[in-house]
Order: C-alpha cells, then structure tokens, then sequence
C-alpha cells in the first residue's frame, strides 16, 4: 500500500514536475548534512488543516520541492481539527508508543501547542532555531514567532506564517464597513441576518470571542495570565453582555453558525453575509483571483487593532521521521517558500522571515509578490493585539457552549 | 468434503470470528472505559464519574432525542414512501420505469447525497436561484435557516433521499419470489383496491425480506455522523456527531465520557428499534382487524397519486442535486442568483483530481479488496452450507446482521483503542478489516436470496454426470449467478467506498479516501472542490454496478436466455 502510494506519489511529482528547485546557498553544516543524509528515504506525515484547497495546493507544491531536492516524501493528512492530532498523539504516548507515531509534523498554534508542551508531547526542544533558515526568520519586529500566546517556543516549533484578524465584505453592497464593534452591532440591527461567526471551537469562532473579550475587558492584565474559574465569570461579562446583544440580529437568529471561516466566505460570496473574517490578510485577494470572491470585495480591520499571532509546524516526540520533518520545517523557511507563500494568487500569507536583511536575489522574490487589490498594506493593518493565555479558550468555549450551544433546553 | 457433523464448518466459523471479533471486542472496549476503566490512559478505577459528566454536558438531552427523532422519523418515512409506491403502482409500467431510475441512486454515498442536497435545498441553492429574483424578488439569498435546522429536518430528509433507494432496492428483490404477482392479482379480483391489495395479500410474504434492512436503516440513522456533520444541526448537534467530537479531545477524560455518551447512544438506538417493533404489532393488528371485516378500500386514488408524487421527488432531488454535484465540479464562479454558472473551468477540476490522487487510490484498493474478500467468504459459506444441507441459518443469519444493528459508533471506539493497543491502528489491514464488517453483510442480504433460489436441479444434473463438487461449483453454478456475484460484488465495493466513520477513527489520518476527503471539505470555502471530490465519490460505485452489468452481457453475448435479467 505504501508502495502504491509513493509510486502514486512518484508518478504526480514527475508529471507536474516544476521548473525551480530549491535554493540553498551555501553549503551546509556537517549538522544539518547528517540530518540531509538521515532523512532520505523518510516519509513525513504532515498533519494540516486540510479545509482550504488553496493551502492544500501549497502543501502539495511543498511535498514535490522537498521531495526532489532531498528525497524526502511529504504525505499532507487534512486534518479536520488540529485538537484531534493532540488527541492522537496523547493516546500514543498513554499506550505506550514512544517512536514510530503517526504523526510527523503538525501545523499547531496557541492552545494545541500549550497542550503538548504541558503533556511533553514535542520532540526535545531546540531543533527549531537549529534550523539553516532560522537565521532570516524576524525575531525583531515579530515577538510572537518565539511566544505563542504567551507561551515561549523554546525552539519547539518553527515559525510558519504570520496572521492576523481581517474582516472582509463586498463594497459593490456596503459603502463603509462598520470598524469598531459597536458599529458592527448598529450594522447587525439595521441588517439583521448579514452578520456571523463561526461556531466555537472552531479556531475563528473563538478567535472572534477572544477579539470581543481584549475590546471590552476591564483590565488587560487579567488575559496575559491563565483564565481563574473564580474571575472568569466576571472578566468575561462584559463580551456575553454584547453576544446576548448581537446574537438576536445574527444569521440564522444565532440557530445556526458558519462552520469555519472558508464556510463564512463562500456565505460572503453567496450575499448571505455581509462581513466574513480571517486570519490572512491576503485571504481576499487570493480567494478574487480564485474566483471564490466577487472582484468588489476589499478588507478592513477595526478601530485600535484586531489579534495577531504567529502559526508553527512542530514535530510530535515519537514521530517516525524526525529528521525529514525537519526538513521539510527548514524549506518551508526558506526564502523560496515563504515569498511563494505571500503571493495572494498562491495562498496569500504572511511571511515570518525578515525580508529587508534578506540577499538581494532573495529579496527580489518578495518583491515580486503583487499582494493584490483587495489586501490592506502593512500600515493600513493597524496594531497587532496579542493573544491572551491559551487557558482562556477552552473557558471561553466552554462558557460559550453552555449559553448558546444548547438551545431549546 | 467430508460429510456435516456437529462442529460448524471453517467458513461459518470464519465469517462469525471477523464479525462478531471486532464488534465483541469493540464494544468491551467502549464498556469499560465508560465505568472509568481504561488502565493504557491511566484510568484505573471503576466508577461512574465518565456518567455524572455526560449527564452535566448542556444539551445533552436534546441531543439524544434529535438523534432518536430524526432516526424514527428518517426511517419511518422512508419505509411509507417506498411501500405506498409499490403497493400502488407495482406492476404498472410506471413502476418499471422509475424502478431502473432508482436503481443507480443505490449507489451514492451518503456524504455525495448530503453535499448535492445541500447544494439544491440551501438559501442559495440552486431552487432559490432558479425562482430569483423574477419570482422570489430576492436578490440576495434570504435569511432561512434551511441547512442545519434545529429540528434535524433538513437531515431527516437527506436520509430519506438515501434510504429509500436502499429499501426500495430491498423490496424489489423481495418482489422476485415466486407468485407474488399471483396474489396480487387474486386480491384485486376480489375487489380490492390496488394499496389494500398489496398490503393484505402481498405485504405480509415480503416484509420478512424487508424486515431486517429495515432495522438496519433505523440502526443506521439514529447513529448517523457523516450527513449530521454537513446538514445535521449544531446547537447541540445529534449525539453521534458529538461523540466523535469528545472523542477526538485534547483532554483524554473526555474520551470515558465519549464511551458513557456511546452506551446512551446504544440504548436510543435501541429505543428507537423498540419503538419500531411496537409499532410494527400495532399496524399489523390494525390490519388484521380491517381484513377480517373485509373492508376492500377501492378508492385509493389519492393514496396512489401520493406514493408516486413522493416517490418521484425522492428520485427528482436525488438527479438533481447529482447533477449539481457535476455542475459545481467544474464552475469556477457562480455567484447568486444565477441560475448556471457565470465562470466555468474543468482545468481545475482536473487538478483536483490530481491531488487526490493517492485518496482516489487508496479508495479504489480498499473497496477492491474489501469486495473480494466479502463475496469471497460469502460464496464459500453459501457453497458450504449448500452442499451440508445445513439450514440451521436463521440464528445464523441474524448473526451476519449484527453489526448493521450496532449503531458504528458503539463498537469503532473500543476497536480503535485496541487497534491502537496492537499498534495496527492506521495500517491498510485494520481499516481493512474494519470495513469488512459492514462490507460482509450486504454482501450476504445480495448474494443469498439468488443463491438459494437456483434451481437445484442443475446440481443434480451434473451430479449425477459425476461431476466433482468444485466441479459443479467452477462450471455450472458459478456461471449461472455470475450476474448476482458481480452485482453482489458491486454492492459491497459501494458500501466500503461509503464508509467515513471507521476509515476516519482506524485509519488514523494515514488512509485518507475521498469520502473521508469530501466530507473534510464539504464545509470549506470551495464547492468546486468539494464537489469533484463528491463526483469522484459516485464515480467509483457506479462504475462498479456498469460493470457488473456490463461483463456478463458481454461473457454471455451468445446464449440469449443469460442475457436478459433472470431475476
């Protein structure tokens, strides 16, 4: 079977074989030349949210670079939820399984990656700034590539992208977007049924929750720390106040949520939804020249800025393919990969790297990028909000679930 | 061979081992834990607290009774539909027609249909778009909530679209015994209208047949992930759906409280069978009573008119959302409310189809493989009990069926956490043998009536010939069922290409097919792609069942009486 797939796999890299390989300039430390040497020949499972055929694509472009340039076979598993990975890879250590896991390398952020910090899930720390590429990457200007909402990496994952929270909407039907959530309440009670959110847990959906708590919480202090049960209900009143608000001009009367945040933007592009957010702010842009989006669609941000964060790929401590999944963290690093994965018609995110100290030629690849029509230059981005402690999503869920998940009872 | 003794032979033994191993073994692996016992996880101690926190999860309730309503009700409706429509037209050319019409839905995937539906029925859905703005004055989609009712409505009827091919398919075969048409015609002479005909003279010599898919329906559907996951509602969702969610939680505790939540799941599976068996008494002495008074009920017209109106539009949505399935493969933009799609781009769907390459592969060897060995082991068990002329098969038979009785959910757990345990987990074989289970019974419900109704003769022909037994077997029955073994075969590659919970929970994330696929991107921000990977989804099937129609047509082009359908 897994011959079927490799030569499967073999006969796709050979027909859409492309023109570049991969760039890399000097020559490499004896270090990392061991782990070239040991990771030919791996499979690397990389489990990634697998819900939007554009990153999937990028993935795929991914696997055939690494597997020409290094042998290096790159299996993309979608993955539905990331918290099922964790779950996964939990289970293996209970059992028992201490190599030879299913799981090579996850793309995880925020509370997944407190979670298997906490349950030492992750290979030894370390390995990320290790890599050849980690010398570009921005630790300057992009304090969240070594704190993951407000959990340091310790070099157990390595940077991917960068994200930040943008609203979308059609500017062929709304003039001016409503940009401060007071405004987006006034929107919804004039327009009822043209605002949503994607159910929590889901990543945006919480996201969204989290954007409310940083805008109407008291003190900010209290969301750098963990979520105290004995506080919770009081730091959190202010954002159930303005939900029992909103909820009643909400899409389907609040019934009824997105499932995620693609399912918002193809609402978005049907006219059942005025406003739909993301966490890419190339995202529009991508989705227009996808034809996903109609061309009059353009992006916004609220008033005194919206959460931003920094998404990694780690390695699980029983991965069967440690070194290839190193790897493959390495190239997705690389200048080439990070300027392709900028590029709006391509998937449109972020990069981590720190492109000014970048070489000319390298440089240039970035520049080239058109980031396109519908994407808010970096001034126009606004300030970046940082993501509270990791323990306030599973309390904002599982608040949120108690009040509206269940309705009826 | 030698001659039947008591001990059962290797093929029966076989046949139970693979079905009732993982389904015993599953679910002592869903009990334990649900009393607080799973010592790989460090849970080692009996106690009830997996209940106490299930009985606290908010909606619980509602939960359990969306997926016992909209089981009884999906399960319900389908059976009155289908039998209304035979009662009322079998026989007619009518009923010819759309027989072979309904035939091939049998073969959509429940997540296919579920993605199609939705593209039909949704607020901006091709139904909305085709009366708008010129009728509806909308033209923007209106604020309904459709998809994802509270009241699982929008469900129940993706499940009806499903399971009214199956049961209706069921019937049909049941139909094929012998004088059947007779009875039917000595009911009318006596003056009966054609429904009370069917239901007082036929009905009762085929509902045994239509009995046990009629249970596995109501098993099925109170249990349902994969259609509840893209239509189903969400706050809270039916039971099964959030199993699956608790089970795939970062806090392992949750997982005892997933086993609790999937004995509750078993006993309103069970309720709602019971339920069933009630009922099933109720209308049976309803209907002895009228026929004891002789009432002959001429008119049924209307009855008539509404079995085929409902019939038609069971068959209506199903083409329809199809075809929209195939009109969404290849449209790039289509943006409401037009009718067809504004950019079209099959280049993409090509790429797609490139992409899931390596799914549509692993697909393809699973229902290959999962195909052969079910009718493999059904031919060999049919053939063995054949010539042992041992019919003790009823409690047998039942047997075969279990686990289309178990909702999946009540067993896969257990059976994932011992595939986990062996280190199986996400290997070909275990998912291999997970599909097994469910491939193997609707390989022995299609194989066996054909098998059993060859006339015996043909044996005692070539018997007495002195022909061997595999003799017999390799030239003369093999090749008089060839055309219900390839469409036996057909059946069950179409059930393994429909699974999505057991290749979901054993594969691991390591054996992705395109059903585990669609349904992954069935609430993405692409419908082009969701729907090429729903069309991918029919494909395989179908090509399955054109197959099978195709080869013995073609093996038997020279004998006439083989080439047109015998059954």
């Amino acid at each position: 079977m897994k011959r079927l797939f490799a030569a499967g796999l073999f006969l796709l890299g050979t027909i859409l074989a492309p023109v570049i390989a991969c760039a890399q300039d000097q020559t490499p430390s004896s270090d990392w030349q061991d782990v070239l040497d040991k990771a030919k020949g791996q499979t690397v499972y990389f489990h990634a949210w697998g819900g939007e055929p554009r990153i999937n694509a990028y993935i795929q472009w991914a696997a055939r670079e690494v597997n020409n340039a290094y042998g290096v076979r790159v299996v993309h598993v979608k993955v539905s939820d990331t918290a099922s990975v964790v779950s996964q890879v939990l289970a293996e250590k209970s059992v028992g399984k201490t190599s030879g896991g299913a799981v090579d390398l996850i793309w995880i952020n925020g509370e997944n990656f407190a979670a298997m910090k906490e349950n030492g899930l992750l290979a030894a720390s370390g390995w990320a700034e290790d890599l050849p590429n980690w010398r570009n990457v921005d630790v300057e200007n992009k304090p969240t590539v070594k704190v993951d909402f407000t959990v340091p990496t310790d070099g157990l994952e390595s940077p991917w992208g960068m994200a930040k929270l943008v609203f979308m909407y059609d500017s062929a039907r709304l003039e001016t977007p409503p940009t401060s959530l007071d405004a987006l309440l006034e929107f919804a009670k004039n327009n009822p049924g043209r605002i949503a959110y994607p159910q929590p847990p889901n990543f945006h959906g919480t996201t969204f929750l989290k954007q409310v708590l940083i805008n109407t919480v008291q003190d900010p202090a209290f969301l750098s720390g963990p979520a105290i049960p004995a506080t919770f209900a009081e730091v959190s009143a202010p954002l159930f106040a303005y939900l029992d608000a909103l909820h009643p001009y909400l899409w389907r009367q609040g019934e009824a949520f997105p499932k995620n945040a693609a399912h918002m933007r193809q609402l978005l592009a049907d006219g059942e939804l005025d406003i739909a957010f993301s966490f890419n702010p190339g995202d529009a842009s991508g989705a227009i020249a996808n034809g996903e989006l109609p061309e009059t669609v353009r992006t916004f941000v609220l008033d005194g800025g919206t959460i931003g964060n920094t998404h990694f790929v780690a390695i699980p401590f029983n991965s069967s393919a440690r070194e290839g999944a190193q790897v493959l963290a390495d190239f997705l690093l690389s200048p080439l990969a990070q300027s392709r994965k900028q590029d709006p018609e391509i998937w449109g995110d972020p990069t981590v790297l720190k492109v000014d100290a970048l070489p000319a030629e390298e440089r240039a690849r970035f520049e080239r990028v058109d980031l396109g029509v519908a994407t808010l230059s970096p001034e126009d981005l606004g300030p970046v909000l940082p993501e509270p402690h990791p323990s306030w999503v599973s309390a904002l869920e599982e608040a949120w679930s108690a009040r509206y998940g269940a309705q009826g009872e | 061979m030698p001659p039947g003794n008591a001990r059962p032979d290797l093929p029966t033994v076989l046949a139970t081992g693979l079905l009732l191993g993982p389904v015993l073994a599953g679910l002592a692996g869903t009990l334990l834990p649900a009393f607080g016992y799973l010592p790989v996880l460090g849970f080692d101690t009996l106690n009830l607290d997996a209940f106490r926190q299930l009985v606290a999860t908010p909606g619980l309730s509602r939960s359990a009774a969306l997926s016992f309503g909209t089981g009884l009700a999906t399960s319900l409706l389908s059976l009155a539909i289908v039998l209304l429509f035979t009662a009322g037209w079998s026989g007619t050319k009518t009923f010819r027609r759309l027989s072979r019409f309904l035939s091939p839905l049998l073969s959509v995937p429940h997540a296919a249909a579920a993605i199609g539906l939705a593209f039909l029925i949704a607020p901006s859905g091709f139904l909305v778009r085709l009366l708008s703005p010129w009728a509806t004055g909308w033209s923007r989609p209106p604020d309904i909530l459709i998809l994802q009712d509270p009241y699982g409505l929008s469900l129940t009827f993706a499940l009806v679209a499903k399971e009214v091919p199956f049961l209706f398919l069921m019937t049909l075969a049941a139909l094929n015994r012998p004088h059947v048409q007779e009875y039917a015609k000595a009911a009318r002479s006596l003056g009966y209208g054609r429904v009370a005909g069917f239901l007082t003279a036929v009905l009762p010599q085929i509902y045994p047949l239509i009995r046990l898919p009629m249970l596995a329906v109501i098993a099925y559907a109170t249990s349902v992930v994969d259609v509840a996951e893209i239509l189903g509602p969400t706050t809270p969702p039916p039971l099964a759906p959030r199993l699956v969610q608790w089970m795939n939680d970062p806090d392992l505790a949750k997982r005892l409280m997933a086993s609790a939540g999937t004995l509750l799941q078993l006993a309103v599976s069970a309720a709602a069978l019971l339920v069933y068996l009630v009922l099933e008494k109720a209308v049976s002495a309803v209907t002895t009573a009228s026929s004891t008074r002789g009432w002959r009920f001429r008119r049924d017209r209307a009855l008539r008119g509404a079995g085929l109106v409902l019939m038609a539009l069971v068959a209506a949505a199903m083409v329809l959302s199809m075809g929209l399935l195939g009109l969404w493969s290849v449209a790039k933009s289509w943006w409401f409310p037009a009718a067809l799609p504004q950019r079209w781009d099959a280049a993409r769907a090509g790429d797609a189809i490139g992409m899931g390459g390596p799914a549509l592969l692993a697909t393809v060897l699973l229902a290959i493989a999962a195909a052969f060995a079910a009718t493999a082991l059904t031919l060999w068990l049919l053939e063995t009990r054949n010539t042992h002329q041992k019919n003790r098969s009823r409690r047998l038979n039942a047997l075969f069926f279990m686990p289309l009785l178990i909702p999946q959910i009540g067993f896969l757990f257990g059976l994932n956490m011992l595939f986990l345990v062996m280190g199986l987990n996400g290997s070909f074989f275990a998912v291999l043998l997970a599909h097994l289970v469910f491939v193997f019974p609707y390989a022995y419900l299609a194989l066996s009536d054909p098998w059993y109704r060859l006339d015996p003769r043909y044996t005692k022909a070539a018997s007495s010939l002195g022909a061997s037994q595999a003799r017999i077997f390799w030239q003369v029955r093999f090749p008089l069922l060839l055309r219900p073994v390839l469409v036996t075969f057909a059946v069950a590659a179409a059930v393994s290409v429909g699974q999505y919970l057991p290749t979901l929970l054993i594969g691991a994330g390591r054996i992705v097919t395109v059903t585990t696929e669609s349904v992954a991107l069935a609430s993405g921000g692409n419908r082009q792609v969701a729907a090429v990977y729903a069309v991918l989804q029919l494909m395989i099937p179908l090509a399955g069942f054109s197959l099978a129609a195709l080869i013995p047509s073609l093996v038997y082009r020279n004998r006439t009486a083989m080439g047109v359908s015998r059954t």
